[in-house]
């Protein structure tokens, strides 16, 4: 077990070093002048020098690739152009919203997803599983956005059941807070539920055909806990996995989500460095999106262990 | 020992008989057909756009703002002609006919989509075919790939287009570079089982040299899956090219995309939804149509994989 623990660990770090030589890459090699592109059309050569040094473009290649790395594995990244913060402290501001909004997301997704999914495969072929399955074809196909103004309109403007936009901590009280996150979890929920519900039914139908099943339900056990304790139990494993998969979803999601709601969120923060020209922060949002996703997936994959006896490594 | 020419004209039966069979199927599948149907009207529509009583999708008009859907409006042409138009989606906030802009938006969407279909389904193709079958390549695309599948694709994307600026161009390409990882394992999977398979072994031990193996052997086993992914891509493609329109780092503000429109229209969302609508239902049931097709398709064409899902 702490052999695989650490064999797992071990080979996620090439991942993250492709990560961190692709972002830093992204830059260095853009065709034509990158600090000239960054500048903007009616920037002045002294404009365009400064962001030049700034960004250390003038050293050689492996030069800067070593001072970025070494900030980088000190956890500084670098300073931000437009709001003239460090892009980490920037980042640390802004995480509280984005964390709230794929919580209260997941949460939604989870409850609503995975009874769906089994219920769909119980009864399949039924109406439920058509239902279910033709919501999912849907789902992914409805952008967030348009989604989202969907929903603004019918329960904040026509029914006013909720704010149009905006976010309150949740130091400014409980019901706040959940009140300005009920609308964006449910849209950006809505496309993970499509994933999550069609994977789960698609995994208890693989399980529902096994003898084991035949003979819980000879025995005489109710439907539920066959479905719940031997179905579901068994087809985790996928079903876990996709949620790992799906975190991807999700992180684009939320920068369309969190624009929409005008949530000041991480999502809010990478449209606005993109609109402001703002490389580093940009670099560093996608740097810090990318070593959360492969984080979790790390996680899930650890997880097998608990989910499934049988997995032991 | 059989004659090749009569292998030749077996095969040619087999496949012949096999080939109005898989039509007739396709036709037979709901999905594909409301898929096609679908998109053959987005095609038309966007192909047509000047002849379906459209005005100029970028002209301003600033006396006729914000109109709502079906508002009549006498236009003087720069002739001198005056001429009776109805604004059968209203109007943006510049006053431009958003019927205009909504059918013109159609080119776009589908440009984008067939073309970062195209391209990443090639260039994976090529790296996934040399990673199967070079073995001192394979490790170290394989790494590379699954560093560019670790970014989120929309950031990757977003990243991409605010180095190279905003354009047509640089968009597909930022929208197909995420797209590619999958492409390259899809093919790199196949050509990994393919390459066990008797009759390439056979090819093999007779001398056949490894590009006319790749050709005649592995190449149309990647067709079907190719097919299924590529349809896959063409609706995240729509969808993503939207997104980045939406939200300002794509297409230029005024060319007509769907995306574009919607940005433009969010402003005043509250009291004019119709900017959102209209763009909105053109966007989702184009990405519906791509979808369905894709399922459709993978149905007809890769029960194994059908049976998962």
């Amino acid at each position: 077990m702490t052999a695989f623990v650490a064999q797992r660990l071990l080979a996620t770090i090439p991942v993250l070093v492709m990560v961190a030589l692709f972002v830093f890459l992204m830059l260095r090699l853009t065709p034509g002048d990158p600090a000239a592109i960054i500048a903007g059309d009616n920037a002045t050569p002294v404009q365009i020098e400064e962001i030049r040094e700034r960004l250390g473009l003038n050293d050689p290649l492996p030069t800067q690739l070593a001072i970025w790395a070494g900030k980088l594995l000190q956890g500084d990244l670098g300073e931000s152009f437009f709001f003239k913060k460090k892009v980490t402290e920037l980042i640390l501001q802004r995480v509280e919203p984005t964390l709230a909004l794929a919580t209260t997301t997941m949460i939604i997704t989870l409850l609503v997803a995975i009874p769906l999914g089994v219920l769909a495969a119980y009864r399949q072929g039924g109406w439920l599983d058509r239902t279910v399955m033709g919501f999912s074809v849907a789902g992914f196909s409805v952008p967030v956005f348009v989604l989202g103004y969907l929903l603004i309109y019918v329960f904040a403007v026509e029914l006013k059941w909720f704010p149009v936009q905006g976010y309150k901590s949740i130091s400014a009280g409980l019901w706040p807070f959940l009140h300005r996150l009920i609308l964006p979890s449910l849209t950006l929920s809505v496309i993970y539920i499509a994933l999550i519900a069609r994977i789960t039914r698609a995994s208890v139908i693989d399980v529902l055909g096994e003898d084991y099943i035949r003979t819980a339900k000879a025995k005489g056990l109710t439907n539920r806990t066959v479905l719940v304790k031997h179905a579901l139990r068994n087809a985790a494993v996928p079903i876990v996995t996709i949620v790992g998969i799906g975190i991807a979803l999700l992180i684009g999601g939320v920068v369309v989500t969190e624009s929409v709601y005008n949530i000041p969120g991480l999502g809010r923060l990478t449209v606005d460095a993109v609109l402001g020209r703002d490389y580093p922060t940009i670099q560093a949002v996608i740097l810090v999106f990318s070593f959360v996703y492969v984080l979790i997936n790390l996680v899930i994959d650890l997880s097998y262990t608990l989910l499934d006896p049988r997995i032991r490594y | 020992m059989t004659s090749p020419d009569l292998v030749d004209s077996a095969a040619q039966a087999a496949a012949s008989a096999e080939r109005p069979g898989l039509l007739r199927q396709l036709s037979r599948n709901p999905s594909v057909v409301f898929g096609t149907v679908v998109l053959l009207v987005m095609v038309v529509l966007g192909l047509l756009a000047p002849a379906l009583d459209t005005l100029d999708p970028a002209g301003i008009d600033p006396a006729w703002r914000n109109k709502r859907p079906g508002t009549e409006h006498t236009i003087t042409l720069p002739s001198g002609q005056e001429l009776e138009y109805v604004h059968r989606m209203g109007t943006d906030s510049l006053g431009r006919d958003l019927y205009s802009r909504v059918l013109y938006g159609a080119r776009i969407s589908l440009v984008v989509g067939l073309a970062v279909a195209v391209i990443s389904i090639a260039v994976g193709l090529v790296i996934g075919l040399l990673a199967g079958y070079v073995r001192w390549l394979d490790g170290v695309a394989m790494r590379v790939m699954d560093g560019l599948m670790a970014i989120p694709g929309i950031l990757l994307a977003i990243g991409l287009v605010s180095l190279w600026g905003a354009g047509l161009a640089t968009v597909i390409i930022a929208i197909a570079v995420p797209e590619i990882p999958r492409v390259v394992r899809l093919v790199r999977s196949i050509v990994l089982s393919i390459r066990e398979e008797p009759y390439v072994e056979a090819a093999i031990s007779v001398g056949t040299p490894l590009v006319p193996i790749l050709y005649r052997h592995v190449l149309p086993n990647t067709i079907a899956p190719l097919l299924v992914q590529g349809t896959y891509v063409c609706a995240s493609a729509i969808l993503v090219e939207a997104i980045l329109s939406f939200l300002g780092v794509g297409i230029p503000p005024e060319t007509p995309t769907w995306g574009n429109i919607m940005a433009e229209g969010r402003v005043l969302f509250q009291v004019f939804p119709h900017n959102i609508l209209f763009p909105g239902v053109f966007l989702a049931l184009t990405i519906l149509a791509v979808n369905l097709l894709g399922d459709g398709l993978r149905d007809t064409l890769d029960p194994r994989m059908a049976k998962r899902f």
